[in-house]
């Protein structure tokens, strides 16, 4: 059964069934169970109009993987550089044989926009401070192999809670499986409400982490402090660093988790980061494997069904 | 300029308060007898059975974007439009390239309309030159070539000691200032109403403070200097409370609300759709019941459009790309009949005020009346017909609305400017007859 269907734009959009399904298929990928040939014949573009080496790496291995050929659209040498529109870029791609068009963008809802006016899968690879859906299986899946579950479970998502796409994803998925998210920050790095299921906002860090299973400090930027979101980087540590003072405060067995990459010194110390309770790179290692489920749902049929591709929406009058 | 005969038409002259049926003698471009049973002789005769006949709208906020981006707009396509909305005024804002921080803007704007334009145009002048909020414009030379107002819309003139030497000066002219409220460093590169939703969309919020502190300075200074302020597009219900207290008060205070800001709220944002990107951007339903009883109470004095034309391209890009703004001089009559009169169950006459006669003395304009005397701009309209808004049909060389596809009730028959027929139906044109004619 397919899961998804004709993109992936935002986990808000899933029900628990599907992310539920998309996880269990990311566990077959893991486990090498996806054929290396699934994909052969296809064409995955990435598109990242905004400096991303994890995650357009992550998803160049998951599509070569399944055997998909991959074009690397370098926004840096293209036509971006001249005025070209993201639409055109996009349908440009989508001309060249593109099945899936993996995007980046600095705007909010450019995934979206594209994949009105585009035949092709779209798979948001994070945009603007809205989501990132992969990102939000991978930290699901991570939290389902180590812990054994999620729902039940108390998560402390940590930091700047307003500029992160991440926590958006991540949050939202945690709060749809059951989970218990904490979202906790500086009030000026705290939105009003993100409608997530189950959660609750705090400013007080040492409140928030009581009996925590697992924490998640977000990537402070440095460009907040200097639009005084806060005072300085330093006094953000002071208050809101995970420290291995602070994860004392957790439950024995919690984990520490973190989108990357990671300002050492700012959102967590490096005993936090590197120390035994960290699963950090076990994340990695599962984003390519919730890649890889994507891409292969959404790709592997070579002849879709109609009703699961729409007809991308006519350009208005005048545009061509 | 011969004679028309208006008749039979339900005439509703918000001004007198007339509201019965009645023929109207148009003659020489002005209305020289409003009455029961005349008896036509000579000219034409316009059936009006079954319709409203109204004073045509007068809409003090408008982009009509000549000179310098008509590409988007232009005074001869944006006043089609208008005349297809039955606005036979519109108040045309500053921000053209070059702006109309100069006399030579503004006459060049008055002629091109006198030649192209098919209803009455009033350029508004800039509060500073190049709309930078650093120095006064000329705003003598501007109000002696014409000038209607004074206005940098689009944005509010940043410091509050330039402003207020602005009203100061611009009342020795009776000028109003007419401001666009919004502090940059609250807004800060916002791109909707701060909410649950823009936190949900990862958009950046531009909370109601934004708005507010603007109107709350504003009103300190028209309160200080006695200057006429017009609040342009209320967008919160803060600012309306902050209006009605200074009307209290005595502050020489009028403020618009846009029809867009009274049906759309920040849910409409939820599919990234450019068409509901707005400044100020659409607020909560909290904001709209504010806005209704603003409204109601006299708070707010009349509706404009802020039709803000932008061409399909620049609007077919990401949300945070797409330039704020959506038109609305086709929409304004179905919007507002089918918010006000069908939906909240207001009288006609008293929802026509706020776009014909309101509007029209808060500049001292002609027009916005029915009685003998008064320019012959007038519309004839049926309030209950239902249509379909398709921006394929606009006469406006854009086509950004935010009201693609949506059904509305009460839609204009017929525009006058001068008793010239400036926009007619198709299936109204049986009813227009040479006296003796036919039907007699």
């Amino acid at each position: 059964m397919k899961i998804l269907r004709k993109d992936l734009l935002d986990l808000r959009s899933l029900n628990a069934g599907q992310v539920q399904s998309l996880l269990d298929l990311s566990l077959v990928a893991l486990q090498g169970g996806l054929p290396r040939d699934a994909l052969q014949g296809r064409v995955v573009a990435l598109a990242f109009f905004e400096p991303s080496t994890r995650t357009c790496t992550s998803f160049e291995l998951a599509a070569r993987r399944l055997g998909a050929e991959v074009l690397r659209f370098d926004v840096a040498r293209s036509s971006v550089q001249k005025g070209e529109s993201l639409l055109d870029t996009a349908r440009t791609l989508e001309a060249m044989g593109a099945d899936a068009l993996v995007l980046r963008h600095s705007a909010s809802g450019a995934p979206h926009f594209v994949a009105r006016y585009v035949r092709c899968s779209v798979v948001n690879a994070g945009d603007g401070m809205h989501e990132h859906p992969t990102q939000g299986l991978l930290d699901l899946l991570t939290v389902r192999e180590v812990k054994g579950r999620i729902e039940g479970l108390k998560v402390v998502i940590l930091g700047d809670i307003l500029h992160s796409r991440v926590a958006r994803s991540t949050a939202y998925g945690l709060g749809l499986l059951g989970a218990r998210v904490v979202l906790c920050g500086p009030a000026t790095l705290l939105p009003s409400s993100l409608d997530i299921p189950n959660a609750v906002w705090t400013t007080r860090v040492e409140e928030a982490l009581e009996d925590a299973d697992v924490v998640m400090p977000l990537r402070m930027q440095v460009e907040r402090a200097a639009a005084a979101f806060v005072p300085s980087l330093g006094e953000f540590a002071r208050l809101y660093a995970l420290t291995p003072e602070r994860l004392r405060r957790t439950r024995p067995d919690a984990i520490v988790m973190h989108p990357g990459p990671m300002n050492l010194g700012v959102e967590i110390t490096p005993e936090v980061a590197y120390g035994p309770r960290s699963v950090i790179l076990r994340q990695v290692t599962h984003g390519v494997a919730v890649r890889m489920a994507v891409l292969y749902d959404l790709l592997r049929h070579p002849t879709v069904h109609p009703e699961l591709r729409p007809v991308a929406q006519r350009l208005p009058a005048g545009v061509s | 300029m011969g004679r028309l005969w208006i008749r039979g038409g339900r005439v509703v002259d918000p001004a007198s308060g007339r509201d019965e049926v009645a023929d109207v003698l148009i003659e020489g471009g002005r209305i020289v007898a409003v009455a029961r049973g005349m008896r036509p002789e000579g000219g034409g005769v316009l059936e009006a059975g079954g319709f409203v006949v109204a004073p045509g709208l007068v809409d003090l906020h408008v982009h009509l974007r000549e000179p310098g981006q008509t590409h988007k707009e232009d005074i001869a396509s944006g006043t089609r439009a208008a005349a297809r909305g039955g606005v036979t005024s519109v108040v045309c804002m500053a921000n053209t390239q070059p702006p109309a921080d100069d006399p030579v803007v503004v006459e060049f704007i008055r002629s091109r309309a006198e030649k192209v334009g098919l209803v009455r145009v009033y350029p508004v002048g800039a509060i500073t030159k190049g709309l930078e909020g650093k120095e006064l414009s000329p705003i003598g030379a501007l109000a002696a070539a014409g000038a209607v107002g004074l206005s940098d819309d689009g944005r509010s003139v940043p410091s509050a000691g330039l402003l207020r030497r602005a009203m100061l000066y611009a009342r020795m002219f009776g000028l109003p200032i007419l401001e666009h409220c919004e502090d940059p460093s609250v807004s800060a590169g916002g791109v909707m109403h701060e909410g649950a939703v823009s936190a949900r969309l990862g958009l950046r919020g531009i909370p109601r403070s934004a708005e507010e502190v603007m109107v709350a300075r504003d009103l300190l200074l028209a309160e200080e200097t006695g200057a006429h302020v017009h609040i342009q597009h209320v967008s919160s219900r803060g600012s309306v409370r902050l209006i009605r207290e200074a009307k209290a008060r005595g502050v020489r205070v009028t403020a618009e609300v846009t029809p867009h800001h009274l049906t759309l709220t920040d849910e409409s944002v939820e599919g990234y759709d450019p068409n509901f990107k707005v400044n100020p951007p659409l607020r909560t339903a909290e904001d709209i019941e504010a806005l209704l009883e603003g409204l109601r109470d006299g708070t707010l004095d009349c509706i404009a459009t802020d039709h803000a034309p932008h061409a399909p391209a620049e609007k077919l890009v990401e949300y945070d790309a797409a330039p704020f703004g959506v038109i609305g001089l086709e929409t304004l009559l179905g919007v507002v009949l089918t918010r006000l009169v069908w939906q909240e169950g207001w009288p006609l006459s008293r929802v026509l005020a706020l776009l014909t006669d309101r509007p029209a003395r808060i500049l001292g304009l002609p027009g916005g009346r029915l009685q003998p005397g008064d320019p012959a701009d007038l519309v004839i309209l049926d309030p209950e017909r239902e249509w379909v808004v398709d921006p394929e049909q606009f006469h406006s060389k854009s086509r950004n609305t935010p009201f693609t596809g949506w059904t509305l009730r009460g839609k204009v028959l017929a525009t006058l400017v001068e008793g010239r027929i400036v926009w007619m139906e198709e299936d109204l044109g049986s009813r227009l007859l040479p006296v003796g004619a036919g039907a007699g």
